[in-house]
């Protein structure tokens, strides 16, 4: 292990039971059914890096950041962060503990992730209450408030409910939200894929400036290359759960390897090509 | 001028609410040129399935079309009642919506879904009906075994096909395909609107192509045209309009677009301060003033007209 390697996800697996009832398997003769979602997963990811998992629906993005985040027991391998193994069960609830605020999570949509009965304040007061990160009221104040001017909102915004934001302040919030606990890792799972280009553009800025300013590791979760273009070091091409192809940015794009991750580049739409260029098929 | 299929003028629809009326579309004006594909581009609320809905006469209430008017070639379409207008939406105009899942009726099987569409707008018998049917869906590329199988036995892209075949059973002559491709991967994507392409070519068909990617758009369309809060902000030839923008709202769009061809991970994104205003908080003057750098003191004051129908913008006066 090199002394720059935050996470390492190691032969993951993911394993869902589909089958029947077992009356209804016993009466039709049926075998047990599974799907493996997730299939031998194995990468890592080095301190301050961004690793991009790119594929389409039902490649096993998701399942993985679940996994990686601490949400979903993995039926096979493990997930190691900083050398602890996060689904160690001889760990002390204590010790737990104190890995999962060292990991974050900013999930897809900001308006279904955000409950809408709370003030804002009280969003992101809850990380810090939940891990005692701060001793009394006043602190936990200034705390919210260091955190909204983080991402470039304003102090008064605490006093305010979601509802009265738009899709990117929200998706900022949830950012904040993720940053209250100070975690060394977060991971986006598709962080911009319900906003609007010209707001997508803030939010990716944001969390560059961010990864620059605090030293924060990304598993970046997407479908769109183009934006893994701008924000990844690597990326890893996820196909039926498998990872197919794993490389740096520049050469992943540039020269792919794989058949289906050339099908990837070459079917997403692009500006430059127009109307009178290559049609896709 | 005699190829133009669909002519919208000065359109305005309002929303009637007590603390004053919404205006989501406010004096929208275009043209659709028969067998064209027109792009509609912008925000979310920023007018564009507004625009399809006002078109197809299904805007829903207390929202009426409060000026303008929308001819389908010689018929004025805007004002007809609903017995008339069951005549042209299906008939005249079809319709694709974003989540083929909720636009097909998960009872009935494919097959029977568009033998009722036939039957309802074409002159046929059930047997002739049955027939072209089955052509339809062979064109959308669907297996004709697959004639009796529900929407649920069909994955998303194949749906998607399935909606294409509805919209162009009734030979229209317009299609209206509402973020048709939103809800797919980008290589299915890439074949639903190779295949929408194709079919409304070979038919002759217009289509008026709404979604908010601009790849999208490049790879599609015709002409384009770009809504900011309610309005058209520019309209014009797709080509020229992406290579040289002139609108500052279209120059920042395409700009803050990441592209798979350049940058890398010390790309800075352009991007545009702010966001789109609500219907219930617009500035006065142009709407995109506030997050405008090129924006004039006269900005604030008055709304740009579009000029030569090509850009609504003050800088090109």
């Amino acid at each position: 292990m090199s002394e720059h390697e935050f996470i390492r996800i190691d032969r993951l697996s993911q394993r869902f039971d589909l089958s029947d009832p077992w009356i209804a398997r016993l009466i039709s003769r049926r075998p047990k059914q599974f799907l493996n979602a997730v299939d031998n997963v194995s990468f890592n990811i080095e301190k301050g890096k961004t690793y991009a998992l790119v594929g389409e629906s039902g490649s096993g993005k998701s399942t993985i950041a679940l996994m990686a985040v601490g949400l979903l027991r993995p039926t096979g391998g493990s997930v190691l962060i900083d050398g602890h193994n996060l689904y160690d069960r001889t760990q002390s609830q204590l010790e737990h503990r104190r890995t999962r605020r060292r990991l974050q999570m900013v999930f897809q949509s900001p308006y279904a992730s955000l409950n809408p009965r709370w003030r804002v304040g009280n969003i992101l007061a809850e990380p810090l209450r939940v891990f005692s990160l701060t001793d009394s009221q006043s602190a936990e104040r200034r705390r919210v408030h260091e955190l909204l001017e983080q991402v470039g909102l304003s102090q008064s915004d605490a006093h305010r409910f979601p509802h009265e934001f738009s899709g990117g302040q929200r998706q900022r919030i949830s950012i904040a939200r993720a940053l209250a606990s100070r975690p060394e890792f977060i991971v986006c799972d598709e962080p911009t894929s319900a906003l609007d280009v010209s707001v997508q553009a803030q939010v990716l800025n944001l969390l560059k400036r961010l990864q620059n300013d605090l030293g924060l590791t990304y598993l970046f979760i997407t479908h769109d290359l183009a934006v893994v273009r701008v924000m990844a070091h690597r990326i890893g091409v996820l196909k039926s759960g498998r990872l197919i192809e794993e490389e740096s940015t520049q050469s992943l794009i540039e020269s792919p390897q794989s058949e289906y991750t050339k099908m990837l580049i070459r079917s997403a739409p692009r500006i430059s090509r127009g109307t009178t260029g290559i049609s896709f098929t | 001028m005699t190829d133009i299929l669909l002519s919208v003028r000065n359109l305005r629809v309002v929303f009637p609410h007590r603390h004053g009326d919404l205006v989501p579309i406010d004096d929208i004006s275009f043209n659709v040129k028969k067998g064209e594909i027109i792009g509609f581009v912008g925000e979310s609320g920023a007018g564009k399935s507004m625009t399809g809905a006002a078109i197809m006469g299904l805007i829903d209430d207390p929202g009426i079309i409060e000026s303008g008017e929308i001819w389908l070639g010689d018929v004025r379409i805007d004002q007809l009642d609903a017995k008339r207008l069951i005549k042209i939406r299906g008939k005249r105009i079809g319709m694709i919506f974003q989540d083929p899942l909720t636009s097909l009726n998960p009872l009935k099987t494919i097959g029977d879904q568009l033998v009722e569409t036939i039957l309802a707008h074409l002159p046929v018998n059930a047997d002739q009906a049955k027939r072209r049917a089955l052509i339809g869906l062979e064109e959308v590329g669907i297996d004709s075994g697959r004639f009796n199988a529900f929407p649920h036995e069909f994955s998303g892209g194949m749906r998607q096909r399935v909606v294409i075949a509805l919209a162009l059973a009734a030979e229209p002559e317009l299609i209206i395909a509402d973020e048709p491709t939103t809800a797919l991967d980008v290589s299915v994507q890439a074949q639903v609107l190779e295949l929408l392409k194709k079919l409304c070519r070979e038919r002759n068909a217009s289509v008026m192509l709404i979604t908010h990617d601009m790849g999208v758009i490049a790879e599609t369309t015709d002409r384009v045209a770009v809504l900011y809060a309610g309005r058209l902000a520019e309209i014009g030839n797709t080509a020229s309009l992406l290579s040289s923008p002139r609108h500052p709202y279209t120059r920042g769009l395409i700009a803050s677009t990441p592209s798979v061809e350049h940058g890398d991970i010390s790309t800075h994104l352009y991007q545009i301060e702010g966001s789109m205003p609500r219907l219930d908080a617009l500035p006065t003057g142009c709407s995109f003033h506030p997050r405008c750098q090129d924006a004039l003191p006269r900005c604030r004051l008055r709304q740009p007209e579009v000029i030569n129908e090509s850009v609504a913008c003050f800088l090109y006066e």
